[in-house]
């Protein structure tokens, strides 16, 4: 495609490496030639790169399709999901899943971001309901003031709560922050 | 939608306010010179063709890029002092120093060159900073500039070989000095000063004349504010022959290009016989008025643009 084209969130093959457009930057001297700089994250290791073109640079893009998908569990390999309309399997390396290991509990329901066969990218919900393992119990100093303290939840994730959190309780966290939203005991 | 755009431009209200009594400053600067203010056609069947300006085609003729052809050919018919505001259209230029459709104000003097046309843009900014409420400095995103006179000034040989460590005036690479304009010298400029840089490679001297005694620069002069291209002036190419010329070179260079078939402006060339010395200039209004608001993008100085038109 001609680079003028290029949106944020185009995907682009450079190089044989794949990369999602995060930032786009079009600037022109008044009688020069376009310059699109493009910032770019590469889709295996999640590393930001830029770069320069000039208006009639060709570049790749690629076909990307989504599909949705339920995590199962997490072995040596990976993060196993499922399909949900074809039951088939498949194994997410950690690099890919990076952070968002933080959110992931049997059952979550998750976008994925395929090229063909090859995923890319794992879309979290915005908030997930998570459950709380183990806390420091509230002080008594602590009621005044929104304080926090650390809670663990049952992925291993350590949290910033409030204080009045105890052991067994839901909590939302938005997925975006890594952030604690609200208690949501059921 | 509609609520977008409802707050939207409840928004941009204060920079619509600040736009108008810009526009204004400008007219008693220009009417208090005894300048005349004219409008030229939006639609016409050449513009001077560019290789990288894309006019848009409207039926047989071309939206305006720019009322240059037109205001010059006031002057060759004995017109001394005009300006305008006019809307003006380009393809393809879209992103937060950029829409299709933007306001360009240009000025012509009969008599003056680049010097004197400089020297007006640096008193039409501080003045209208002074309308505005501004003392000697203004501040834009993270830097206060102080614009207090006159600005400083550097050539294009001086800035290229500090900054990019070429001289483009011995060897034009036209593709090379965008690219390390755009990455290497620009931000090389002080961030707390307009700077105009003047004296531009002869292969690119566009309108502008040559710089008597040393045809390998041109009288072509641009202002930068907190990194933004402002202003591009010149002291008027006067010589019909060598305008067709650059004219014809540019023709072919865009048809082997970019397949695009431009016409030769045959009224203007014929019209530049009898121009007179003059010096004149293109400024960007938005951008003008985005410098006075602390406006980050085109976008908040615009009450529509072409992704909201």
């Amino acid at each position: 495609m001609e680079i003028s084209g290029v949106h944020k969130n185009t995907k682009l093959l450079i190089d044989g490496l794949l990369y999602n457009v995060e930032d786009t930057e079009f600037t022109k001297p008044g009688k020069g030639q376009s310059v699109y700089r493009l910032k770019l994250r590469n889709l295996r290791d999640g590393g930001i790169t830029n770069r320069t073109y000039r208006s009639g640079d060709k570049v790749d893009d690629v076909r990307t399709d989504t599909q949705e998908e339920q995590f199962l569990y997490k072995d040596n390999d990976g993060f196993v999901f499922m399909n949900s309309e074809t039951f088939e399997q498949i194994t997410i390396p950690e690099t890919i899943i990076g952070d968002k290991k933080h959110y992931l509990k049997e059952g979550t329901m998750v976008t994925m971001l395929m090229w063909g066969e090859q995923p890319l990218e794992v879309n979290m919900p915005i908030t997930v309901d998570l459950k709380v393992v183990q806390t420091e119990l509230p002080l008594k100093t602590a009621t005044i003031t929104a304080q926090q303290k650390q809670s663990v939840l049952e992925t291993g994730y350590n949290i910033g709560t409030p204080t009045f959190i105890k052991e067994g309780d839901i909590i939302r966290v938005d997925t975006r922050t890594g952030a604690y939203v609200e208690r949501v005991n059921k | 939608m509609l609520e977008d755009e409802n707050k939207r431009l409840a928004r941009i209200r204060p920079n619509l306010r600040r736009r108008a009594i810009i526009l204004d400053g400008i007219r008693a600067f220009f009417n208090h010179q005894s300048f005349l203010e004219v409008e030229t056609p939006v639609r016409a069947p050449a513009v001077a063709p560019e290789p990288c300006i894309i006019p848009f085609e409207s039926g047989e003729w071309f939206l305006a890029a720019s009322p240059e052809l037109h205001m010059k050919r006031m002057l060759a018919a004995g017109y001394e002092k005009l300006f305008q505001f006019s809307h003006c259209f380009r393809r393809g230029e879209r992103g937060r120093w950029h829409n299709p459709e933007f306001t360009m104000l240009e000025w012509y003097r009969a008599g003056a060159d680049y010097n004197q046309i400089i020297r007006d843009t640096e008193l039409l900014v501080t003045e209208l900073a002074e309308k505005l409420g501004f003392k000697k400095s203004i501040q834009y995103g993270a830097n206060t500039i102080d614009i207090s006179l006159p600005w400083p000034r550097l050539t294009v040989k001086e800035a290229f070989v500090n900054s990019a460590g070429w001289d483009p005036v011995t060897d034009c690479d036209a593709r090379r000095f965008d690219i390390d304009f755009i990455d290497k010298v620009l931000p090389s400029f002080n961030p707390r000063r307009p700077t105009v840089m003047a004296d531009y490679p002869a292969p690119m001297a566009s309108l502008a004349r040559l710089k008597p005694g040393d045809s390998g620069v041109a009288e072509r002069a641009e202002v930068f504010i907190g990194g933004l291209e402002l202003a591009n002036a010149y002291s008027e190419l006067a010589n019909a022959a060598e305008q067709e010329l650059r004219f014809k070179e540019a023709i072919e260079q865009i048809r082997r290009e970019q397949r695009r078939e431009m016409p030769l402006p045959l009224r203007f060339i014929e019209s530049v016989s009898t121009l007179p010395p003059c010096g004149g200039v293109a400024l960007g209004v938005d951008r003008l008025v985005m410098l006075f608001c602390d406006a980050p993008s085109i976008d908040d100085v615009m009450a529509f643009t072409g992704d909201n038109a």
